[in-house]
């Protein structure tokens, strides 16, 4: 079973995340940082439309309104006035506000890092709580407990990426063979997407994750769940799809703890049923599309490492997208 | 450089045989002395006959900028219709959320071929282009300086062009971004990313070709008496953006020159694993790409100059405040590329000093709109189609300029960044900046060109549809950017609230397109049955409105002499004067295009310059470069060592054949009883100048590869390596000798020469060679141990010697070409702009030899 292309963009479409406006979006502020950088710009947009009007409306006025020779000495003192007085004194106040926000974004975090390693085209992600000795992993979703600053130490695998939650603020490069820094901190629980920003070749548009701010308590509570193995599934789909995900040797790839698949090329799907997207924010995490992205991987993110197991039936997809999404 | 006055000491004792003779400057008695009308006739029938354009086939081998310039600038136009089609295929796959209209792949390689083709086959071109076709009437000049420079340039261009556009049909595009970041670029599989690298080193050539002789054309062949602070300001504008090519570009090319020694020789520049670094290419990268947008906008704003003070019928308010703010906005420009690197982690105290230093630029970017404004003020205005195109562009570029304000805040950048709101600010600059401006030169310079008119009707129908769609096409990206959609996706999921964002974009591109297409109808409509334009039509002030009409080859009829800013509107007579060939350089006795050579400062008359014609050889010359440069792109080598040896030839050949030719006399009568030497060589002549500019280009790209060596020594903890090998000390020290000898024997063999010795100055060129070659050799054996693949370190030094062993290579075949010329009798003592070109080659080779020894054999103690 072979989807054509715009089959499948019906399916991705019908299957993509639920829609809500401005949760991408750097004017819907879900943190201090982003709440500081959104006034930024409400400051700097309404300075900008002012400054726009009365320059063009001295041109309109010019050249339109009054066509007749004006005095000389009231053009002089305009290149004056206009263009060095007034910008040197503007230019001075933006900068020496917009310069004292910068500090701010890079504070140190409250003791959690998580370590975000950009792979083509999805994130492996590590929880390192204060003084832990081995991190929780996961991947391609970020959870994160409100009202307190999460530092995130960020590198990549081969391409140069980008990691950035506009709502939560602004976004930092991420390089292979050197780690960057930046820190957030959520102040309202919510979920935010994130996307990366840097183009990253041919899927750049599929790389995406949603990060999900919690209560502290319901977050360690979380975390602690994340940080076990696996519990298999029950139900005889399930359990066929635990057998599947055997015999088609995903395990070579991906890893699920307290089960002998330990591969570490593709996400770790411990508790991928937990999450709620998969394929990097690509499609909701129903038991459908597991089935569809298990089967399509070529067409919902293409050039991608994952080869499409078309050859499954429809039932073999439904068990392995069973097992996959019992795996909370 | 353009302080640099020519000194009577350099030329040595014969500079005064050669000194102009005769009155000048001339009085008024001797311009109103009338030319007899027989005279008048016979001359103008001998310009016209060595001014004639080829007919026919033979059209394509024409040199002069009028056909050039015109070529060049409808080249430059198709490559942005196409590039403009790729923006629409790029819109219609982003209408719609989850669109499969165009693959990833496709779109990647169509955004990324949109950015670079608009940048350097249409932004840059398209100034040099029109530089080319106005710039020698604005100075009353026949030609540019070196016109056969300016016909390789363009084949080359065209070649290139070609090349690059036409990977996307083979689906082999380059696709990693028009920045071309690595290691995404360089692990690129397929040709894509070597096209991109080798096509457009290429273009970029061509393009600093241009820009040498743009340079040079500005200081030395404008008419005697245009003092520099009397030129239009378009001279100074062509000035201040040849200037910033010329260092701009450089560190794009040495980025290049390393890129593809990666991505052919697996050097790991920029390779983390092998202690390479990708931030070197972005510094490399954006050295280059901010300066490269003023390079972009400047020009425009020229246009502007020249525009608005014919609508205002008043000369420029604030002439001077223009030129030091163009020159400002220049120099500034090269201190603000970090600005492009907000988000990758650079220290605060990094990202404030940029943050100030771009918001810098606004201030003489100010002043000179001011200045127009100013201008508009007091003037009685009288608007014309140019000049809407001119506000509009003025309103589009003010808000981009705005949103460029908000950019340069470092906190604000990490949010808008990479993300649309980026996209729409950066075409606001460029359409606004750019486009605008240069399509109101177009409805400017259409009848200077063409001799006939566009349409006003249709020109207000172009105008109104591409600025409303461009406003309604860019301006929500802004929105749609700071809603969190990133650049470069080629599909977005539904329900982000990017969706009628971007519906309503790409509806209004096509709205764009309208307009273009209108434009375009305009501009090819034919006009046979027009009328003719009478001379002048915008009654302008400045001299490449003097042009006769119906047009005539030879461009001036006789040069002028200058005395005002605006010579058509406050030198009386001045055009009939021209007419009757009253002035300079009024005949053609000897056949030859000859055009006036002044000095630097206050435009002396010094020189008659005897120019190229119609040729072929350019174009040998362009097709085997362009082949030098497009098989490595396949990884095939020994064809492309081929081309580029016939090249070389080619080039030697039209050099041999047309170039400082000894003169059949010395000094020729140019009229008004001035007297001017035919031949000069030396800081007098053009060939010096164009040598001295080049080689500041050259050296700015040997001192960013040098900058990548250091760069890595500060930035990576294991430069070098601790089991690294370094390079044989002594062999170092051999090729630094032999090179300080070559450079001593070239240096001595200018001398001797001059001074008759002629035995020894064959001798000095005869030895000089081989003492080159020793040093290149020495060079190359001083590193041969090391391995470039196994680290940067020993790639870094790897790449310093193969700069160096190319140079040399080129220096041995100028020593001995010189020596050629001396036994075939084209290099006499008196006649030696040769061998004086090519020990000014060799001062700037020598140097960065000896810089490059100092690196490899002094930098391992250092270090260590």
């Amino acid at each position: 079973m072979r989807l054509t292309g715009a089959a499948t963009a019906a399916a991705a479409a019908a299957l993509s995340l639920a829609g809500c406006a401005g949760r991408q979006s750097a004017l819907s502020p879900g943190g201090a940082d982003a709440a500081a950088l959104g006034t930024l710009f409400w400051v700097m947009l309404g300075g900008a439309v002012l400054l726009w009007l009365a320059m063009n409306g001295m041109f309109f006025y010019v050249t339109r309104v009054n066509a007749s020779a004006m005095p000389r000495r009231l053009a002089n003192g305009m290149v004056i006035g206009g263009g060095i007085v007034l910008p040197t004194i503007l230019l001075g106040a933006l900068l020496g506000w917009g310069l004292s926000i910068l500090p701010d974004q890079r504070q140190p975090d409250d003791g959690l890092t998580i370590r975000v390693h950009g792979e083509q085209w999805w994130w492996r992600v590590e929880y390192w709580p204060e003084g832990a000795a081995a991190p929780v992993v996961s991947a391609n979703e970020i959870r994160l407990p409100v009202g307190e600053r999460v530092g995130f130490r960020l590198d990549s695998d081969q391409v140069i990426h980008s990691f950035w939650i506009p709502s939560l603020g602004g976004k930092m490069d991420m390089f292979p063979g050197r780690e960057t820094y930046v820190s957030l901190e959520a102040e309202a629980p919510g979920v935010y997407r994130g996307q990366c920003a840097e183009f990253c070749g041919e899927s750049h548009a599929w790389m995406a994750f949603e990060a999900v701010a919690m209560p502290p308590d319901a977050f360690d509570a979380w975390l602690d769940a994340e940080a076990g193995a696996a519990a298999a599934p029950e139900g005889g789909a399930a359990e066929r799809g635990a057998a599947l995900f055997a015999r088609e040797g995903c395990g070579a790839c991906h890893a699920i703890r307290g089960t002998g698949h330990v591969g570490q090329v593709g996400p770790d799907l411990t508790h991928v049923g937990g999450r709620r997207s998969i394929g990097a924010g690509r499609l909701a995490a129903t038991p459908e599309a597991f089935a569809a992205w298990i089967t399509h991987t070529d067409s919902l993110k293409p050039g991608v490492r994952m080869p499409s197991y078309d050859h499954l039936s429809d039932a073999d997809a439904a068990a392995l997208a069973a097992y996959l999404a019992g795996l909370t | 450089m353009s302080r640099r006055d020519d000194s009577p000491a350099a030329a040595g004792e014969h500079a005064d045989e050669r000194a102009p003779r005769g009155p000048y400057p001339p009085t008024e008695a001797m311009l109103a002395e009338p030319v007899p009308p027989e005279l008048q006739a016979a001359q103008a029938e001998r310009l016209r006959k060595a001014w004639e354009t080829p007919k026919g086939w033979r059209y394509w081998s024409a040199v002069n900028n009028s056909e050039v310039g015109v070529w060049y600038s409808l080249t430059a136009f198709c490559f942005m219709l196409l590039a403009g089609l790729m923006a629409l295929m790029i819109r219609v796959q982003l209408a719609v959320p989850e669109n499969d209209a165009i693959s990833a792949d496709l779109f990647n390689q169509l955004f990324t071929m949109h950015g670079s083709a608009m940048m350097f086959l249409f932004a840059v071109p398209i100034f040099e282009a029109i530089s080319i076709l106005i710039l020698p009437a604005m100075l009353g000049a026949r030609d540019m300086p070196f016109p056969r420079l300016s016909a390789y340039g363009y084949w080359s261009f065209l070649i290139g062009g070609i090349f690059v556009m036409g990977s996307i049909l083979f689906d082999v595009a380059p696709r990693a971004g028009w920045f071309m970041y690595p290691p995404l670029a360089t692990e690129e599989k397929g040709p894509g990313s070597d096209i991109w690298l080798l096509g457009l080193s290429f273009i970029e050539i061509a393009s600093i070709a241009a820009a040498v002789e743009l340079i040079v054309g500005t200081l030395k062949c404008r008419p005697p008496g245009m003092r520099v602070n009397i030129m239009p300001l378009y001279a100074w504008y062509v000035m201040v953006v040849g200037g910033m090519i010329l260092f701009a570009f450089p560190p794009l090319i040495a980025g290049d020159f390393l890129f593809e020694l990666e991505r052919s020789f697996d050097w790991p520049f920029f390779d983390p694993t092998r202690g390479g670094d990708p931030m070197l290419w972005q510094h490399l990268f954006w050295i280059f790409g901010h300066p490269e947008v003023y390079i972009v906008f400047l020009p425009s704003i020229a246009i502007a100059a020249m525009i608005v003070p014919t609508v205002a019928r008043r000369p420029i308010v604030g002439y001077s405040w223009i030129v030091l703010s163009a020159v400002g906005t220049g120099f500034l420009s090269f201190g603000l590329w970090v600005h492009h690197m907000f988000t990758t982690g650079l220290p605060n105290i990094s990202l404030g000093f940029f943050s100030a230093a771009s918001e810098a630029v606004v201030i003489p970017t100010g002043i000179q709109l001011f200045a127009f404004a100013a201008t508009l003020m007091v003037g009685r205005v009288r608007v014309n189609l140019p000049m809407l195109w001119i506000a509009g562009g003025l309103a589009i570029f003010t808000a981009g300029g705005l949103t460029g304000v908000m950019l340069a805040i470092a906190p604000f950048d990490f949010q808008a960044h990479d993300s649309y709101f980026v996209v729409a600010h950066l075409h606001y600059t460029l359409f606004g900046g750019m486009v605008f401006p240069v399509i109101a030169g177009v409805y400017y310079f259409y009848p200077f060109i063409a001799k006939k008119r566009l349409s006003d009707r249709l020109g207000k129908w172009a105008f109104w549809l591409i600025f409303v769609g461009f406003n309604l096409t860019f301006l929500p990206m802004h929105l749609t950017g700071l809603l969190g959609m990133p650049r470069r996706i080629y599909a977005y999921p539904a329900g982000l609230g990017w969706d009628w964002l971007n519906l309503l974009s790409s509806t209004a591109a096509f709205v764009i397109a309208a307009g273009f297409a209108v434009f375009l109808v305009d501009l090819l409509r034919p006009k046979s049955r027009q009328p003719q334009i009478a001379r002048n039509p915008w009654e302008a002030g400045t001299l490449e409105w003097s042009h006769d009409v119906p047009e005539e080859a030879w461009g001036a009829r006789s040069v002028p002499y200058i005395t005002k800013r605006y010579p058509l509107w406050d030198q009386p007579k001045l055009v009939e004067r021209m007419d009757a060939g009253r002035y300079y350089l009024g005949d053609a006795e000897e056949g030859f295009r000859e055009t006036m050579i002044t000095s630097v400062i206050d435009a002396r008359p010094l020189q008659v310059q005897r120019v190229t014609g119609p040729t072929w050889k350019t174009h040998g010359a362009a097709i085997f470069t362009g082949g030098a440069f497009i098989f490595p792109t396949f990884h095939i080598y020994w064809p492309a060592i081929l081309c580029g040896a016939i090249a070389v030839g080619f080039i030697i050949w039209w050099l041999w054949s047309d170039t400082a030719r000894p003169p059949e006399k010395e000094m020729k009568d140019v009229g008004l009883g001035l007297s001017l030497p035919t031949y000069a060589s030396g800081p007098k002549s053009v060939g010096w100048w164009a040598m001295w500019i080049t080689m500041l280009g050259d050296a700015t790209a040997f001192a960013s590869v040098i900058f990548g060596f250091f760069f890595y020594w500060t930035a990576s903890p294991d430069f070098p390596p601790p089991e690294a090998l370094d390079p044989v000390a002594w062999l170092v020290g051999l090729a630094a000798a032999a090179m300080a000898l070559a450079w001593a024997l070239t240096r001595a063999a200018r001398s001797l020469n001059r001074a008759g010795r002629l035995a020894a100055a064959r001798g000095a060129l005869a030895v000089a060679p081989a003492a080159t070659l020793l040093g290149a050799g020495a060079l190359i054996f001083s590193v041969l141990h090391m391995s470039p693949t196994a680290h940067v370190y020993p790639a870094i030094m790897w790449a310093i010697m193969v700069w160096v062993v190319v140079h040399s290579g080129v220096g041995a075949i100028m020593q001995l070409y010189c020596l050629a010329g001396s036994l075939a009798g084209k290099m006499t003592p008196r006649f030696d702009a040769d061998i004086w070109n090519v020990a000014l080659f060799w001062h700037f080779h020598a140097l960065s030899a000896l810089v490059a020894c100092a690196v490899l054999g002094l930098a391992p103690m250092v270090l260590t």
